[in-house]
């Protein structure tokens, strides 16, 4: 089959991609130190930085949101079942087989159905479950100002641990699947460069979330 | 041409701000600058009355008596303040049944209690005399001024005399000589005490340097600023006085079950406050305001970060075994701190040095426990403890010294016992005749205290809270100290910390997902490579 370059991935969305990845990766190592399982920075310098990249990931988010909404992207990550089983058995079997992936993508329709599913799920209940436990972590001491005496600093803590564990999850099979493009390296060239090898052949109608 | 302008400009703008930003970074905490503040005048001379210049005390004195009456010929009010404090009635003021306290029926797991030992305990004791229950406590001539104001540092109040120095040239326990006080010096010399007046009966309480406190001892004499941040005298140079502010005679401090303090004001909200907080002088925020510290204070003293070890130079006594005193043919062992682990008279000890401190919650108060008091000798008995609960906005995580010991006690009547310890030979006392029965029955008749025949000897414990020996900032309690699993307040529960508490399932849950996911992937992965192998094969 022949191959082409496509666009998919603009400068803006490469950036927020790595910046929050790095912001991720630090909060996790960070977080386990100050959950005991990783000695490195201390624990003070520990609760420092994860506070301060916590920080800086909820500013970070709010622009991503502005940019995903103002933009339209929002539209990738409308989910659908069509086809989803298809790539789940493509990703089990097919791929030991050399078949080609069931749902080619374009710049109006980069994600397939498994991966809306999940970074819908990630954008839209973790990471902001994740947020919101952090942030009110953060805000420990001013509850009582706040009057939030309802919260309990344990149940927020295991959430907050629970989310950084289905993070960590996520992060562990979000790389590895990053090596599933056509070659090794080619879903990182992309999300470095922009510009993505793919396979030339239709996106379907179905895929394309048309504009208002 | 204009990129390079452009970082010319950058490098200018930075330069013009880095003053700014290096000042701000060399400011230091509120709390640092509030007490900078407190103590800037410390170096000013108040006094206004030269003593040497006294007529009066320029004259060759027989008798300590003799000198008090030349002080209270001025200080007209000084006996009467004395006369109500502890310091004269070793009772405590807020019990009015009067059993509180050392003058009363209080015990500890050292010497126990006084009543019927007293010319030996009231060496320090600030007064002369009090060699029995017949004492005059109204005698304004008794009050003994010297041994809190002199200066010469020679007024030694012989440790068997009842607060009496000696008039003649004695040995003590053949090691060590006192010589009767030359009266004359030792009068001129009085002003405000010092860290010597305080430390000379502080520094040595239970019989010796270093005994009971863990936080006081001969070290602090002359500590310098890593010992006691305060008191070092390459710094501040504090005297005991400059925190425990005095009111008439009365010095600001904890009395038994009645918190030094009852609020935590700093002096900008109460100039004329006791200066017996931490907060007095420093403020309930007293970090950076950047600094997670400034979020402990509400649940956390200051002590308890900032005293990392107690008994960081002298050894403190850890443990008191009266249980296998007696053997007076027992050859004596020394610890490795040079410390006697066994006396006949006092039985087995344990010494500790850079002791890591207990930590309970405490409101300011602590139990104690009287010869009346009914105990449970089937647990520990603590005879005294820290009073305070995690809920209660008053208390904070509080370093804490646990002295335990085996203690006599009253089998049938369920009660701790004060036996007759000191006194001559036939007397009946312990230390000379080395019969517990009979120095139980005379010190529980003594005091007015059923013995029912029966003696044994119980676990105990007993309290202080480690406030003094303030390390420099820098080498406070590092977070993880406590933020981790069995660390420092491993034994305080109830409530969520980060670091220390977790729940096994979860993490063992957590772990495994992570874990089962890393290996499918590798599994996947190698799947991939294998299959393709195998296709290229093809």
């Amino acid at each position: 089959m022949n191959m082409k370059k496509i666009y998919l991935f603009t400068r803006f969305e490469r950036f927020w991609h790595w910046c929050q990845a790095a912001i991720i990766l630090m909060l996790l190592f960070t977080g386990f130190e100050i959950h005991g399982n990783v000695h490195f920075f201390g624990f003070k310098k520990a609760v420092e930085l994860h506070n301060l990249l916590g920080q800086t990931w909820a500013i970070l988010f709010v622009f991503i949101i502005f940019w995903l909404l103002t933009t339209g992207e929002w539209r990738q990550y409308i989910p659908t079942s069509k086809k989803l089983f298809e790539v789940v058995l493509y990703y089990s079997f097919g791929i030991f087989k050399g078949l080609p992936h069931p749902v080619p993508k374009s710049k109006t329709a980069k994600h397939n159905p498994l991966q809306r599913l999940t970074y819908l799920g990630l954008t839209a209940i973790l990471l902001n479950l994740q947020m919101a436990t952090g942030l009110l972590y953060f805000l420990y001491n001013d509850w009582p100002i706040w009057g939030w005496t309802f919260l309990d600093l344990r149940l927020l803590a295991l959430i907050h641990l629970t989310s950084a564990f289905a993070i960590l999850t996520f992060v562990i099979v979000h790389v590895y699947m990053a090596t599933t493009g056509h070659s090794v390296t080619s879903y990182f060239v992309a999300m470095i460069t922009g510009w993505e090898e793919v396979d030339e052949g239709e996106v379907a109608d179905w895929e394309i979330q048309s504009r208002p | 041409m204009q990129h390079m302008f452009h970082w010319i400009l950058c490098g200018a703008l930075a330069l013009w701000l880095y003053p700014a930003w290096a000042l701000a970074a060399a400011d230091e905490a509120p709390g640092r600058a509030l007490a900078r503040q407190t103590v800037k005048n410390d170096d000013l001379e108040w006094i206004t009355t030269d003593h040497t210049r006294h007529r009066l005390l320029q004259q060759d004195f027989t008798s300590p008596e003799e000198v008090i009456r030349a002080c209270l010929t001025c200080h007209n009010q000084a006996a009467q303040q004395i006369h109500q404090t502890i310091h004269w009635t070793w009772k405590d003021p807020a019990d009015p049944s009067g059993i509180t306290g050392k003058g009363g029926l209080s015990v500890n797991n050292f010497c126990i209690a006084m009543g019927s030992s007293e010319p030996r305990c009231t060496s320090c004791h600030a007064g002369f005399g009090w060699k029995d229950k017949n004492f005059d406590f109204s005698n304004p001539e008794a009050v003994d001024c010297l041994v809190c104001h002199e200066q010469t540092g020679t007024y030694k109040k012989f440790p068997t005399k009842a607060g009496y120095p000696v008039s003649e040239p004695t040995m003590f326990e053949g090691k060590t000589e006192y010589l009767p006080p030359d009266y004359k010096a030792v009068a001129q010399s009085v002003a405000r005490p010092k860290r010597t007046n305080c430390g000379s009966c502080h520094f040595y309480g239970g019989g010796g340097d270093g005994v009971k406190h863990g936080d006081l001892d001969s070290s602090m004499f002359m500590p310098n600023k890593d010992l006691d941040v305060h008191m070092g005298v390459d710094g501040q140079n504090f005297t005991c006085s400059r925190c425990h502010t005095t009111r008439a005679h009365n010095i600001a401090g904890r009395i038994y079950a009645t918190p030094a303090s009852e609020h935590r004001k700093s002096l900008l909200e109460d100039d004329l406050t006791a200066k017996i907080m931490c907060e007095s002088c420093h403020g309930s925020q007293p970090h950076k305001t950047t600094q997670k510290a400034n979020d402990h204070t509400d649940k956390v003293s200051c002590q308890a970060c900032h005293i990392p070890a107690f008994a960081r130079v002298n050894p403190t006594k850890m443990h008191w075994d009266w249980s296998t005193a007696g053997d007076t043919q027992r050859e004596i062992q020394k610890d490795q701190h040079g410390k006697p682990l066994y006396d006949p008279k006092k039985g087995d000890f344990t010494w500790g040095k850079l002791e890591t401190p207990h930590y309970e919650w405490f409101n300011g108060s602590i139990t104690g426990t009287t010869a009346k008091d009914v105990i449970d000798p089937s647990t520990t008995v603590r005879i005294s403890w820290p009073i305070g609960d995690k809920d209660d906005p008053q208390s904070r995580i509080f370093p804490f010294k646990v002295h335990t010991g085996k203690t006599p006690y009253d089998k049938v009547n369920k009660t701790m016992v004060i036996p007759k310890l000191f006194g001559p030979p036939q007397s009946g006392a312990y230390w000379s005749d080395f019969d517990w029965d009979k120095a139980i029955a005379l010190g529980q008749a003594y005091n007015g205290l059923p013995y029912s025949g029966e003696y044994g000897f119980v676990d105990t414990e007993y309290v202080f809270p480690i406030t003094h020996m303030v390390a420099p900032k820098n080498r406070g309690v590092y977070c993880v100290e406590c933020h981790r699993k069995g660390g420092r307040l491993a034994n305080l529960t109830g409530f969520y910390m980060p670091g220390r508490d977790s729940v096994q399932m979860l993490d063992m849950g957590g772990w495994t997902v992570v874990g089962v996911s890393l290996v499918s992937v590798i599994i996947h992965g190698l799947g991939r490579i294998f299959s393709s192998v195998a296709r290229k094969k093809e």
